[in-house]
Formats: structure tokens, C-alpha cells, sequence
């Protein structure tokens, strides 16, 4: 396809990102084909609670964009390269507005103005929040808005499509994707000038996490065996309160603790009585305690390690359980109401009324600050290929502070969107179909592969082994000989994949044979996060060794690029841009 | 699906002695019988498969799916395929979910498997597509309808652009107070199942569509699409078509004020007709 006087993008996921660089491109006057997993309103962004962080300094605190910026990046033990978190930090006032200018029903103080709560990482009011539902509200009105464009013929929804991967052309350059519509099974490829990926992330990798269904990192695996680097892999964070679930850790949000929620366990551990009739002071607030300035609000990593400290090595677990009480029952109904969202999510899920007893909390896997290797201009190293949201590493290097991540997402949909239209206009032709038939052939091929496979291992049950051996030893604290072992597993288990069987072979709306294609990437991109572990010998906000207990900038101070090469992962280092706020030790126990 | 839990790896000094197996996930010999009515594709025949899943406590509908996806076999042991079903979020949020649990309208993620089972612990539970969208594949409808409604009542604030136009007009916490929880709708069309006008006959948009009308024409600078959304909703297929059984306002798993929306956009619709009268 040449390179058209109108271009012709097309967007991957429909979530916060995704929905930003759709409605810059429309804007601007681009074509966008807009493709997606779930009708894009059922995104897992909508799963967000807390809100979204901008130093708008509506409080009188004397909060600015260079604090959010030092807070981003300290917050980050440093990892991030400096110039995107500086100007996403410097737009997120003005994207504030505009969601609010779009109907975001954000909760208002007296005078009519945006109320801002506390959140972790920082001593300042930032975050912007609707009620404990903020990543649905932002995610309802970026999707009205693409609805608008899609009514005006500017936008094309392929909802129920799942990405196979990119088309390259004659010199590696995207020409298009190649997609699976997920009722009728039909693989086919789609032309475009320039791809944006905003697939999110990748927690269906650990089994149980705090993300969605279709959170299985598939597509940016597709993209790294094709050729995209995929950067910090290895930085996953593990948000420290969840409620375990059966099939799912259901995310108890920060704001619990921006309101007042305080995170505590009997002092006595052989302490049977109810939780609400424990007196204040047979009770043992040890993020309080140890942290004095920022208390139940430091930063995530911090607050999962001492949870898991305090269940693990102090053996002071509610009952002898891995679980502390996260209490929000002391607070005013006032702002119980602001959290109300999340409070009958666990009303509903666990029984007990979290107005009146504590929660029992766990951490659990929660989001990744790994993702697409990108530039400043949110491209990959694929020519054409851009991404944007967590599906992209740029922002929140070692460790991500709270709402900052629907920032991100949209600031990353905003460059990214631009930036794919200006490279497209200047795209040229493309020789011969641009790689369509090659890459749809090898598509088809790996379909077929899969449905006359006579083997007997059941996808599901390789999968549910991935996911203990990653929970085990590559979250909160990891180890080299377990690291070792997780991936000598999971070559194990692609050993076994070889040998998978469909139980159901048929070619209509057939998940298990979409789920055992993601199962394939995940797999692979289980690998990188695991070798990225394993080689980074210290210790840097989610990344935790107890055998290398320090930060070592000398040798660490570096982003982890892995390759797909040969069929298995190798991993180079790349320089972090430092050239705005020089690296200092990270340290949140002063008072 | 999977089982694990984030524990100290085997290196850790006290990774023994508190990783005993919670009580959440000890199995009994008690075992779930559910009924599951599939459907191949939307022009075949439906049929009924049961199956037996071992007990756990805290289980909900979807874990229940997954653990039949991990072995399907039916209560028979016939060999059979997974179940197709929608699910995304498994917190409530998404929408995805909705079907017929035990006859009623709900949630999948939500729905606990102990309150299913009853005081006994022993009551069979039955799965059914909603009855009122066209069946994709067993569990899975499509509901594209409500998109497609919520674009008849242009459903949005028209914003000039998304370029930096400085802060939005200032808003009491009231009038969020009202808009909030109207915009807290999942899109499940649990209100549209639940309704007995929404049918073919009448062609009714449903509650939630109304709701959201309601939700736009109360933001300040959505409600100059006010007229607009006003006449979308008069005539067949709009406000009138309600008879309120009031089902919707019940069934909404996210309770939102639904009859009330209905209501005040009736009283708003005939106030445009009588303006509209006048001066078109």
C-alpha cells in the first residue's frame, strides 16, 4: 500500500492508550482501524481505582510538575529514562482538564473545583479521582469519544479480533497486521502504514493476578519473536494489597490508603479475637512505624516487601495466614463514601462489610513496567511499529507509583498517535503486497499446526504450572538458583507444548484455541522476564535480591533489552537517560 | 485458574512453616452438579450438558467454567469441549459476564457458588445465555445492540478538541453526586433481559441506554446535544415503550437509579415534543 494522502493507522487494544492515539489520529484526519480483544469498553483499564495523577496544586500545597517529575523518577529508583516522564509530567495538568472538559465525573470540592486525594510515593495531593472507579470513568469517556469519531466514519472498530502480528515489508517495515476474528476462527491480514500497540499488560503470565482475562501479553510477544526488543522485562510490581481470590487477586486500591486505611496485624500472633475488637494497642501498624513521613503511603514495592516480611519471616499473618488487615473501618462515612466502588467490590467477593471489619489483604501481581522497547517518539525498534500504555516500558522504570499509570497511558496515546500519522505520511511505497501472503501463510500454518496436533497435554493445565513456577520465584523476592529453575520449567513446558491437544478442534468462536495460541507467547515472554532476573545482580525497586541487597548503578543503572534470538532470549544493556535528576539513594524511612 | 499464591521461594529462611494450605483451598469430597444449556454456533440446536466439579468454598461461576475448561468431561463422562462463554475482568466492572444463573439475570464473576448451592449445600446450579440477544457460541451473546443505541443518543460531550483548552466549567459535588452514579453502567444489558417491554415488537432501546442520555444531558457542555438526545428518545422504540415493571431498577448488579432516569427523560421528552410543536 502506498503511502496514501490520507494515512491509514491501525490501533491495537482498546484501552486508555489505545482510545488516546485513536482520537489523535481522528482528530488530525487519519483513517484508524481500531482492533480489539473485548468491545473496547470492557478494556481492562476500567479495572483502575485509585485515579490519576497531575500537579495541578488546587490545594494550596505549593505541588508543581518538576515535583511530580522528581517523585516519577525517584519513585522509579531511577530506571526510567528522564525526558518522557518529563514531559508527561509537565501534560498532566492539561490532561486532567480534558478529561474533565469531556464529562469525567470527577469527584468536586465545595467550590465546584476537581478534589485531589493522596496517593503513594508522594506527600503531596495529585491525584485527580471519580470515587473508586476512576480507570472506568476515564476509560467511558475516551470511548464516547471514539464512538463519536466511529459515528462520523473516521474510526473502525474490529471488536472480537485478536492480533496474530505485524506485517513486515521488504525492509522490516510494518505494513500491516495479521488478525484472528474470534468468532469465526478466519485469520486474515489488514494493510496500514503504521501499527500502534497498546495491549496492556501481561499478569496472565503469574496464573493469578489483579488483571483481566486478555491481560496475556501475547501481542507484544508476537512483536518481540518478530524482531521488537522488549525492555525491562523483569520489573514486575506486586501491589501489596489484593484480596486473594480463587480465580483472581482482586485489587484493593491505593486510595483505601490516600483516604486514611491503615495496614496493621495483632502484635500478638497467637491473637484469636475478632479484628474490631483488638484495641488500639495490641495492634501493630508496621508501615506506620517503620516509615514514619509517608507511612501506609510508600511506594508499592516497598509496602508488598514488608507485607511479605511480616507474613513470612516475622510469621505474624493473620492466623498463621499470608494476610494483614488493610482497615479502613475507623473512617469517617464521608470517606468511606469516596470509596465506595472498591468497598462493595469486597462486600460482594469476600462476605464481611469493610465499613465496619477490616480486610484481610495479600499482595499480587499487578502490573508490569517492562513492555515494547521504545524511543521518545514511542516507536519500537520495527519500523512503523509504536506502542504506548504498559504495553510500552517508558515510564515508570523499576517501580510504578500510583495513578500514574492512566497517565501514562493517555500521554502515551497522545505522542504516539501524532507521531505514527507523521511517519506514515512520509512512509514510501511499499514493494511487491508488502509481506502480506508470506506472513498470513505462516499464520495459517501455525493454526493448522495446532488443530491436527494429536498429542495429550491439556493447555490449561501448562498454563496454570507457568503460573505457580512464576509466582514462586520471580515476583516479591527472587533468588538465581530458583530463577534458574523457573526457567529451566518453562523450557520444559514448551517441550510440552509441542505435545498440546485441542479439546475442541472446531472453527467457530472456539476460545480454548485462541487462549492456546496466547499460551505460546506467553510462554516465550515468560522466558525474557526470567533471564532479565537473573542477569540484573541487585536490587532495584520491584526487582528484589536478598543476595545482592543493594542498587548498583555502576553496573545496573541500565535498561535490560531482550532479543528473540536463535528461539530463545539475549539480553544487552542500554545507557538510562539521566540528564535531568542525578541519581541518589532511594530512601523513604526519614521522618 | 491457577492455584498459586504468592509464597516464599525455597530459599527464603521461613518459607515453611506458615505455607500450609489455606482453608480456602482445601477440597472436600462434596462435589457441584451444574447444568450448562450450549449451543455450537447461533444456528444450532441448544442442548443441556451437566457436569460435576469437585467443591471448593469460595468459588464463583467463572472459576467454576475454568475448572471444567481444565477437564471436560461431563457428569457422564462423555468427552466435550470447553465452555465459550464472555469474561474479562472478574471483578464486576467489565460487563462482560452477564447471564442466566439459576434463571436469573447476574453477574458470572460475582456469582457465588456457596449462595447458589443453598442453605443445604447441595442445590444444583443452571447456566443459560441470556434469552433475549442472539447466541454467538453456549454462554456467549451478542450484545452490539446497546452500542449502537448508545450512538443513536449520542452518548458524549462534543469537546472542540483535545488540545490544551484549560480547565472544564466548575461543577458542584451535587450535580456529580447525580451524574456518578449513572456513569458507573457496565453496558452487562442485564435492565434490557430483565425488561418486559425490550423486544422485537416494541422495540425498545432499554433503561441503560436511557440512563446514559440522561447522564450527558446533565453534564454542562454535553447538554447542548440535549435536543438531539430528546428526539432520539420519543416515538416507538423510546421512553413511552417503558411500563415499569420496574425489573431493571432491581436486577442492576451496579444499582443504578434506573426508573428514575426514566422517568425524568419522559418528562423531558414530552417537553421537547410541546416545544418542537411550536416551533418547527
Amino acid at each position: 500500500m502506498a503511502a496514501a494522502t490520507t494515512p491509514r493507522i491501525i490501533v491495537v487494544g482498546g484501552g486508555l492508550a489505545g482510545l488516546s492515539a485513536v482520537i489523535k489520529i481522528a482528530e488530525a484526519g487519519g483513517k484508524v482501524d481500531l482492533f480489539s480483544i473485548v468491545p473496547v469498553k470492557r478494556s481492562h483499564s476500567v479495572c483502575a481505582q485509585g485515579g490519576i495523577n497531575a500537579a495541578k496544586n488546587l490545594k494550596g500545597e505549593g505541588d508543581d510538575v518538576l515535583k511530580h517529575f522528581d517523585d516519577t523518577v525517584y519513585g522509579g529508583d531511577f530506571l526510567a529514562n528522564q525526558t518522557p516522564v518529563k514531559q508527561m509530567t509537565a501534560q498532566g495538568p492539561a490532561i486532567i482538564d480534558l478529561l474533565d472538559r469531556m464529562g469525567v465525573p470527577f469527584n468536586r470540592t465545595p467550590e465546584g473545583l476537581l478534589d485531589f486525594r493522596r496517593f503513594g510515593g508522594t506527600l503531596y495531593h495529585r491525584t485527580a479521582f471519580a470515587g473508586a472507579t476512576a480507570g472506568q470513568q476515564l476509560l467511558y469517556a475516551l470511548d464516547e469519544q471514539v464512538r463519536r469519531y466511529e459515528s462520523e466514519g473516521k474510526v473502525t472498530k474490529y471488536e472480537g479480533w485478536e492480533f496474530m502480528s505485524a506485517v513486515l515489508g521488504s525492509k522490516g517495515e510494518a505494513r500491516g497486521i495479521c488478525a484472528m476474528n474470534l468468532r469465526s476462527m478466519e485469520t486474515q491480514t489488514f494493510p496500514c502504514d503504521a501499527v500502534i500497540i497498546c495491549t496492556g499488560g501481561n499478569g496472565a503470565i503469574f496464573g493469578k493476578s489483579t488483571n483481566s482475562v486478555v491481560c496475556t501479553g501475547s501481542a507484544q510477544s508476537a512483536l518481540y519473536q518478530q524482531g521488537a526488543y522488549y525492555a525491562n522485562g523483569e520489573f514486575i510490581q506486586v501491589h501489596p494489597t489484593a484480596i486473594p481470590g480463587e480465580d483472581k487477586l482482586r485489587l484493593m486500591s491505593e486510595s483505601a490508603r490516600g483516604e486514611g486505611g491503615r495496614v496493621w496485624v495483632p502484635r500478638d500472633k497467637l491473637d484469636k479475637r475478632a479484628a474490631a475488637s483488638i484495641p488500639e494497642g495490641d495492634r501493630w501498624y508496621f508501615l506506620e512505624e517503620r516509615y514514619p513521613k509517608y507511612g501506609n503511603l510508600v511506594p508499592r514495592d516497598i509496602a508488598t516487601r514488608e507485607i511479605f516480611k511480616v507474613v513470612y519471616e516475622d510469621e505474624m499473618g493473620i492466623d498463621g495466614q499470608p494476610m494483614v488487615y488493610l482497615d479502613v473501618s475507623h473512617l469517617s462515612p464521608e470517606r468511606q463514601n469516596k470509596l465506595e466502588g472498591i468497598l462493595e467490590i469486597y462486600e460482594k467477593f469476600v462476605g464481611d462489610d469493610p465499613r465496619k471489619v477490616p480486610m484481610k489483604i495479600f499482595p499480587g501481581v499487578h502490573y508490569t513496567m517492562g513492555g515494547l522497547w521504545v524511543d521518545f517518539e514511542q516507536q519500537t525498534n520495527i519500523p512503523g511499529v509504536f506502542a504506548a500504555g504498559e504495553a510500552d516500558y517508558s515510564i515508570h522504570g523499576a517501580n510504578r507509583l500510583g495513578a500514574n499509570s492512566l497517565l501514562s497511558c493517555i500521554y502515551g496515546g497522545f505522542v504516539a498517535g501524532p507521531n505514527a500519522m507523521a511517519y506514515a505520511k512520509a512512509l514510501p511505497a511499499q514493494e511487491g503486497d508488502g509481506g502480506h501472503a508470506a506472513e498470513l501463510a505462516r499464520q495459517k500454518q501455525k493454526n493448522q499446526a495446532l488443530l491436527n496436533n494429536k498429542g495429550t497435554q491439556n493447555p490449561f493445565k501448562i498454563w496454570r504450572e507457568l503460573g505457580e513456577t512464576m509466582t514462586k520465584h520471580a515476583t516479591i523476592v527472587r533468588y538465581n538458583p530458583g530463577l534458574d529453575e523457573a526457567d529451566a520449567k518453562i523450557v520444559e513446558l514448551l517441550d510440552r507444548y509441542r505435545d498440546v491437544n485441542l479439546s475442541d478442534k472446531s472453527q467457530w468462536a472456539n476460545t480454548s484455541f485462541a487462549f492456546t495460541r496466547q499460551l505460546y507467547n506467553m510462554l516465550e515472554m515468560a522466558r525474557l522476564m526470567v533471564k532479565g532476573a537473573r542477569l540484573r545482580d541487585e536490587s532495584r525497586g520491584a526487582h528484589y535480591k536478598p543476595d545482592f541487597p543493594n542498587r548498583e548503578d555502576k553496573e545496573f543503572l541500565k535498561t535490560t533489552k531482550a532479543s528473540f534470538v536463535d528461539g530463545a532470549p539475549k539480553i544487552t544493556f542500554e545507557e538510562v537517560d539521566t540528564s535531568f535528576i542525578a541519581p541518589r539513594p532511594r530512601v523513604y524511612t526519614s521522618s | 485458574m491457577s492455584t498459586a499464591t504468592l509464597e516464599a521461594p525455597a530459599k527464603s529462611p521461613m518459607s515453611t512453616s506458615v505455607s500450609e494450605t489455606p482453608a480456602r483451598t482445601r477440597a472436600t469430597n462434596r462435589t457441584i452438579k451444574v447444568s450448562i444449556k450450549r449451543q455450537a454456533s447461533p444456528e444450532s440446536k441448544a442442548a443441556t450438558e451437566t457436569f460435576e466439579i469437585p467443591y471448593r468454598p469460595n468459588m464463583n461461576i467463572t472459576s467454576l467454567l475454568g475448572e471444567i475448561a481444565l477437564n471436560p468431561t461431563t457428569v457422564t463422562g462423555v468427552d466435550t469441549t470447553p465452555i465459550s462463554y464472555d469474561a474479562n475482568c472478574l471483578e464486576e466492572i467489565c460487563g462482560s459476564c452477564a447471564m442466566l444463573i439459576n434463571g436469573k439475570a447476574m453477574m458470572a464473576c460475582s456469582a457465588l457458588v456457596d449462595k447458589l448451592m443453598g442453605p443445604n449445600g447441595d442445590g444444583a446450579i443452571t447456566l443459560a445465555p441470556l434469552s433475549k440477544f442472539p447466541v454467538v457460541r453456549d454462554l456467549a451473546v451478542d450484545r452490539s445492540v446497546l452500542f449502537e443505541n448508545l450512538k443513536k443518543v449520542k452518548a458524549w460531550v462534543p469537546i472542540d478538541g483535545t488540545y490544551d483548552l484549560g480547565p472544564a466549567p466548575r461543577q458542584f459535588p451535587q450535580v456529580q453526586e447525580q451524574r456518578y452514579p449513572l456513569s458507573n453502567c457496565i453496558s452487562c444489558t442485564i435492565c434490557m433481559e430483565v425488561c418486559p417491554q425490550f423486544n422485537e415488537a416494541t422495540g425498545f432501546v432499554g433503561a441503560a441506554t436511557i440512563a446514559q442520555a440522561k447522564l450527558f444531558n446533565m453534564d454542562p457542555a454535553g447538554a447542548v446535544l440535549k435536543p438531539d438526545r430528546l428526539r432520539a428518545l420519543a416515538g416507538d422504540g423510546g421512553v413511552q415503550e417503558c411500563s415499569f415493571s420496574q425489573n431493571c431498577v432491581q436486577a442492576c448488579p451496579k444499582q443504578l437509579p434506573l426508573t428514575e432516569a426514566i422517568s425524568d427523560m419522559g418528562r423531558d421528552v414530552f417537553v421537547q415534543q410541546v416545544k418542537d410543536f411550536f416551533t418547527r
